[in-house]
């Protein structure tokens, strides 16, 4: 059993209150979507709860105060792809994905047959096999961030948290990564957490969404009760039409002539 | 399914390395005002090793152990450790232009130097490495404590920065000094540009427990340095304690490039050319770079030297100066030859 639950939890840089309060639960291969205009926080939250900005309020993994936690064992729960991850020219996409068993070394020892073994296990298991030698910088976007997200499955945390995970990627490689990642949490177990920027594809998938406004939650629930035409008009100050669909509500944005 | 393993160092390069470093030494004690044939210094180090005849006279037997060998070891390991200082730097700030002398080190064994040279008469020589020492490592701790606070350790271009604040400021020091005192500026000078000129086995023997320690450091950390390619965040996230591993990496190389710099004075180039033409043949990853950098360092160098003792010989040229006019053109066409320019 593993629920990282967040409480009262605030981001400041420079003095400047980014993110606060926030409160969330997270259960085993739950799926919560961060959406909010730019500049809401989202990113901010992301890398708040991945422990590379600093933060206040309670950040726990079932009994685990997360605070108390190096970086090594933080990153045994909580993994991160960033929203473009850097991709190190003349690194092999299987030197990039064993980087993942970092966590899991002490800092001054190299691989064992366990780890290359986990690393491979997962370039198959994602459909990797074929780029294994490639050169990691001259993957197109849509392969960069499976090659990202299994170096975040090497490190073998239950919680993984995704910037953007698809705004950089046309549509085809967006449902691709999607499904690969709606996958991974129902036969893996695996939590996500992700921010997303499009609204109707944040409806497709996550079981919850929460809409951040200048680093407050103001509203949070099903994407049926999030994405409403009055939500969106109130903090995007847009005006859009939301039809139903079986597959989620799906936002357009209206002509104003 | 295809295999594949961690980068490693395949035994075939093992091999060429180990002739690389056999000729390049051999070379070295050969070469010079009286040449000797490799032969005859071979059978000459290993009547002394292992008790086999010797075939070589008193005089060669001199020439070898107290003027050549010493040197061509000196110059092996000096430039080993500018090399790996310099390919552990690029690593630990994703910049491949970080130099051994990023941090202020040249700046504060020059200015250490210089005081040394204006106070001591009869005991400079004893003097100069040591003040040499202590103003190179004065000089990183001031950097990296400036670097440091200035954004809490969280961002290496903070502490970049601050060296070359810190290398402007000592630098302006060690002029001022220089003009105070003029007619010690030929001394001074041929200190800056670098010398392997030594007196036997005494400064081998000082700096290299120093320079040995700090490249087994950074060859335990080779991995960790791969990790930094990804940046601070994700390796942050990826377990990685990043400011203790970078401060880690700072300390051993900049420890060995001052102890480096206190016996030879400043040698330029090495830590930027020998890992760049590596990466350019065997890739950027630090588990194979960091190791052949050891290696080729130091070949590089003893080669270096003996270009210095021979091209205008008899007189002698500052090893300095040899490698900067070895370096620079060779850095410039290796640049300009690598497709747009992309050497890193």
């Amino acid at each position: 059993m593993t629920t990282l639950s967040v409480r009262g939890l605030q981001v400041e840089l420079d003095r400047k209150t980014i993110v606060s309060n926030i409160d969330l639960e997270l259960g085993v291969g739950q799926w919560i979507c961060i959406i909010g205009p730019n500049g809401a926080g989202k990113s901010s939250l992301l890398k708040a709860l991945a422990g590379i900005i600093p933060s206040t309020g309670e950040i726990r993994i079932d009994d685990a105060n997360m605070r108390d936690l190096s970086e090594r064992d933080r990153a045994c729960w909580i993994a991160y792809v960033a929203q473009e991850p850097i991709m190190p020219a003349g690194m092999r996409v299987f030197d990039y994905v064993l980087l993942g068993r970092t966590a899991h070394l002490k800092m001054l020892a190299t691989e064992s047959p366990k780890d290359l073994e986990i690393a491979h296990y997962v370039i198959s298991e994602l459909d990797l096999d074929k780029f294994i030698d490639r050169d990691v910088a001259t993957l197109s976007g849509g392969e960069r961030q499976r090659v990202a997200i299994a170096r975040a499955l090497t490190q073998a945390s239950p919680i993984i948290l995704l910037d953007e995970p698809t705004t950089a990627l046309d549509v085809g490689y967006q449902q691709e990564v999607l499904e690969l990642i709606d996958r991974l949490r129902k036969e893996k177990k695996i939590a996500v957490i992700s921010t997303m920027h499009d609204l109707t594809v944040s409806g497709l998938y996550p079981d919850h969404l929460m809409l951040l406004a200048a680093g407050n939650v103001v509203v949070s629930g099903s994407a049926e009760f999030v994405l409403t035409p009055e939500n969106i008009a109130t903090h995007y100050g847009a005006k859009v039409t939301v039809i139903a669909h079986e597959s989620g509500p799906v936002v357009i944005p209206e002509r104003n002539s | 399914m295809r295999t594949a393993t961690a980068r490693r160092i395949t035994p075939f390069v093992w091999a060429i390395s180990a002739v690389a470093v056999l000729v390049t030494l051999t070379l070295g004690v050969s070469i010079g005002a009286v040449s000797l044939a490799p032969l005859t210094v071979w059978s000459e180090i290993s009547s002394n090793l292992f008790g086999t005849a010797s075939n070589s006279s008193s005089s060669e037997a001199t020439i070898i152990w107290q003027l050549r060998l010493p040197r061509v070891l000196l110059a092996f390991v000096v430039g080993a450790m500018l090399a790996s200082a310099g390919c552990a730097y690029q690593g630990t700030f994703r910049n491949p232009l970080a130099d051994p002398y990023l941090l202020g080190v040249s700046a504060g064994a020059g200015l250490g130097a210089t005081i040394a040279i204006f106070n001591g008469s009869g005991t400079t020589r004893f003097l100069l490495p040591l003040a040499a020492f202590a103003g190179a490592l004065g000089a990183v701790l001031l950097t990296y404590s400036l670097g440091r606070s200035a954004i809490a350790g969280r961002s290496s271009t903070a502490l970049i920065l601050a060296g070359v604040a810190v290398a402007s400021l000592l630098t302006a020091i060690q002029t001022l000094l220089q003009q105070q005192n003029t007619d010690k500026i030929r001394e001074i000078y041929a200190w800056v540009l670098g010398r392997l000129s030594t007196s036997g086995w005494n400064d081998l023997a000082i700096i290299t427990p120093y320079i040995l320690i700090c490249i087994v450091v950074l060859l335990r950390y080779r991995r960790v340095l791969d990790v930094f390619a990804v940046g601070d965040e994700e390796a942050l996230t990826m377990g990685l304690p990043v400011a203790r591993a970078r401060g880690a990496i700072i300390v051993a190389a900049s420890l060995g490039t001052a102890a480096a710099v206190a016996v030879t004075g400043l040698i330029g180039f090495v830590g930027i050319i020998v890992p760049h033409i590596l990466r350019l043949i065997v890739g950027n990853s630090y588990r194979i770079l960091l190791p052949l950098s050891v290696i080729y360092g130091g070949v590089f160098l003893v080669l270096a030297d003996i270009l210095a003792r021979t091209i205008l010989a008899p007189q002698e040229i500052s090893i300095g100066v040899v490698t900067a006019l070895l370096g620079a053109p060779f850095f410039l066409f290796v640049l300009g030859s690598s497709k747009n320019g992309s050497v890193t």
